[in-house]
């Protein structure tokens, strides 16, 4: 059974290879006779279960049962060592399979008489195929540890009881199934702290008030004054474009810290200065009505630059034979503006628009920053104007009603998974994905 | 009424509307420049144009002993440059696979990126926190840094992935017809050719830190490893209408920059922006 210059079919046998790669990674590569790589994958095997085999073992145990010793064990971490155990053994699994289809492959080859590669030709052979495993791996555990990871532990929590009175290490956690999400939508008023369904459905519907409203408005004037500087008679462009970018241009950290002071209900210049010209004070950090309105002009102010330079850019790049058919069909102004502008600049935009409204539904920095989500309303246990997410801030950092937090954070990802499959859609990257 | 004075009377109009716009977004800066310069510390007894101004509170910010203002500062400039820079290299790295090679999970990962860009990043903070903790970078800035770096993943690599796509691949395989290999063809042709993308993110990676406070507040406890955003929140915090004026005067200081970065590169971003991201 020579393997030199042989094209005939040889006695080989695939299936035999499978089968010993997986009784053990390698076994299968050393029947084909590449005996570097058979070695080094038995080493790589050996080892991993050597060294992590107890870790895995511990951590799949943990994430079962988050400990059975009360004041011992701390379910926190064993919910992480279970969460790391768990991506360890996807990783391993990926790893096997690779190894399995190998030793296939190199099986159906020295079946079909051709040539053992030598080790260069191998070893070059793995750079090749390899070389965007090697180029992401860096990425990706980086992607795994901190995004992923978190991610898994906040969606396991959803499904625990942990809350301030029931923490670890002091206390074991327990899995309690839906029971959170339960509480959430059903628990309804009533004796004691009965209050998790009114305050969902009021922090969901200022929740999506506050996203379409705020958005469309920063979105709609944004449009207006591209419109507005990119008409010809305008002179000094160049100048009116910084002015009303600038918004954009100063953190936005710092201009919400602004404005908080400048609406304080009592020092404020918006109260002391401004409206009372008029003879009037608005209640604008006590009543939630103006506090609403408040953080959606704001936002308006915050938000409508960047919208605007966008739109500019596309505006710029709309050809004027459009405009010129358009004036020799007797199009109206309003009618140029709805069929040709607006399909222009939609039709580029759009993903980003969307981006727009995602932001805006997470947008906690502005909720937080200008009045921690409150003024506090009775009945519930979120503030008047706080949207899912900084609820979950306050449930989890001033409440520590973790699983809460992390059943409602669920939900939030729920929703912006919907956004992200609209973008999936419309983004053009991925209609050319097969042509690579 | 003649068209001359129909189309006058719009001008007029436009520039009416404008210069409201000029005044709406003037105001609130103006106002905290105004603050800044008010000798007193409380809100209250604030002017907008204070009568005896002075620079009192930028002088305490960088002589006064009890102020970090300048280890804020260095704080903040050693995480953005280190973000920055690994960014753009892992970034580059791992867009540069997703762009041009078939393997494996590419499509997924595709997806993946897309769908976690759109998490926001408290989302995971309670896990962050453990992570951390456990590995004993809480209250770091190492610790800070590695959070930024893997978080801007999904987002910046599928933006730079969007920009290699349109290097045409002819001069891939031009590249490698003259021996260049998988690394030459990423060196040599990839990176120069996506200098205005990879510019792009870097500047949003170096922003970052400094207008970024919910992160550092999570993770840094110590004020001697608190960025500027978070020392400036803390300014006014605890004691509202004590601290306004001097947080006013560290606000100018870092916006200032940044507002003249932004408005300089701000063509740049944009276009990078929307050919990353939509055309691909």
């Amino acid at each position: 059974m020579s393997t030199a210059n042989s094209t005939a079919k040889t006695s080989h046998n695939p299936r035999l290879a499978v089968i010993l790669s997986i009784l053990l990674a390698g076994l299968g590569q050393l029947y084909n006779r590449r005996y570097v790589k058979g070695i080094l994958f038995i080493i790589l095997e050996v080892s991993f279960i050597l060294t992590l085999g107890s870790f895995l073992n511990t951590g799949i145990w943990g994430l079962r049962t988050l400990g059975t010793l009360q004041g011992v064990d701390n379910s926190v971490f064993l919910l992480i060592y279970g969460l790391i155990s768990v991506i360890l053994i996807a990783f391993f699994i990926v790893l096997y399979v690779a190894n399995v289809k190998d030793a296939k492959r190199d099986a159906i080859r020295l079946r079909d008489g051709e040539k053992t590669p030598t080790f260069k030709e191998a070893a070059r052979n793995v750079w090749d195929t390899g070389f965007p495993y090697f180029f992401v791996t860096p990425g990706l555990v980086m992607l795994a540890f901190i995004v992923i990871l978190p991610l898994m532990f906040t969606i396991a929590l959803a499904f625990t009881d942990y809350t301030q009175y029931n923490q670890p290490p002091r206390n074991l956690l327990n899995w309690i199934g839906f029971d959170n999400f339960t509480r959430l939508f059903f628990e309804t008023g009533g004796a004691g702290n009965n209050i998790w369904q009114d305050t969902f459905i009021s922090v969901f519907t200022w929740t999506i008030v506050w996203t379409v409203v705020a958005t469309t408005l920063q979105i709609g004037l944004g449009l207006f004054l591209a419109l507005l500087v990119n008409d010809p008679r305008i002179k000094f462009k160049r100048t009116i474009r910084t002015i009303l970018i600038l918004p954009w241009a100063v953190p936005a950290f710092v201009t919400i810290l602004v404005f908080a002071a400048m609406f304080n209900d009592r020092f404020g210049a918006i109260n002391t200065d401004i409206l009372a010209m008029f003879d009037l004070a608005i209640p604008w950090l006590q009543d939630p009505f103006w506090t609403r309105i408040a953080l959606i002009m704001i936002q308006t102010w915050l938000g409508f630059p960047f919208v605007f330079a966008l739109f500019t850019g596309i505006l710029q790049s709309i050809s004027k034979d459009w405009y010129e058919a358009a004036d020799v069909d007797g199009a109206s102004r309003f009618q140029k503006f709805r069929n040709i502008t607006l399909p222009h600049v939609l039709y580029a935009t759009a993903p980003l628009l969307i981006m727009q409204y995602a932001g805006n539904f997470n947008n906690f920095n502005i909720i937080y920053l200008f009045n921690e989500g409150g003024p506090a309303v009775r009945g519930q246990n979120a503030g008047g104007t706080d949207i899912l997410i900084s609820w979950v801030y306050d449930l989890t950092f001033e409440l520590n009603q973790y699983s809460m937090a992390a059943a409602i954070t669920l939900i939030l990802g729920l929703i912006v998974t919907g956004f992200a499959f609209y973008q999936f859609r419309k983004t053009r990257s991925f209609k050319e994905e097969g042509n690579i | 009424m003649s068209k001359k004075a129909k189309s006058n009377i719009e001008v007029t109009l436009i520039y009416l509307f404008l210069a409201f716009m000029a005044v709406v977004i003037g105001y609130p800066l103006l106002w905290t420049v105004g603050m800044s310069l008010n000798p007193g510390t409380s809100l209250y007894s604030a002017q907008l144009i204070p009568e005896n101004w002075s620079l009192v509170h930028y002088k305490w910010l960088f002589t006064d002993p009890s102020s970090d203002y300048l280890t804020w500062y260095k704080n903040s400039v050693m995480v953005a440059i280190a973000n920055a820079f690994f960014s753009v290299v892992i970034t580059s790295f791992v867009a540069y696979a997703f762009s041009r090679y078939k393997f494996t999970g590419r499509k997924y990962g595709l997806y993946a990126f897309l769908l976690l860009q759109m998490f926001p990043a408290l989302m995971a903070m309670v896990a962050i926190y453990l992570l951390l903790n456990m590995i004993g970078l809480l209250d770091s800035l190492v610790g800070l840094t590695l959070i930024y770096i893997g978080g801007q993943i999904p987002f910046n690599a599928w933006l730079v992935k969007g920009y290699f796509d349109t290097i045409p691949k002819e001069l891939d395989e031009a590249a490698r017809i003259d021996g260049a290999g998988h690394l030459g063809v990423f060196f040599k042709i990839m990176l120069p050719l996506a200098k205005p993308i990879l510019g792009v993110v870097a500047l949003f990676n170096f922003m970052a830190p400094f207008v970024d406070f919910l992160l550092p507040r999570i993770i840094l406890r110590n004020p001697d490893n608190f960025t500027l955003a978070l020392g400036l929140f803390n300014f006014i915090s605890n004691q509202f209408d004590n601290n306004f004026t001097r947080f006013a005067a560290g606000s100018i200081l870092i916006a200032v920059p940044i507002a003249l970065v932004y408005l300089f590169s701000q063509r740049y971003l944009i276009s990078g922006l929307t050919a990353g991201g939509t055309k691909g």
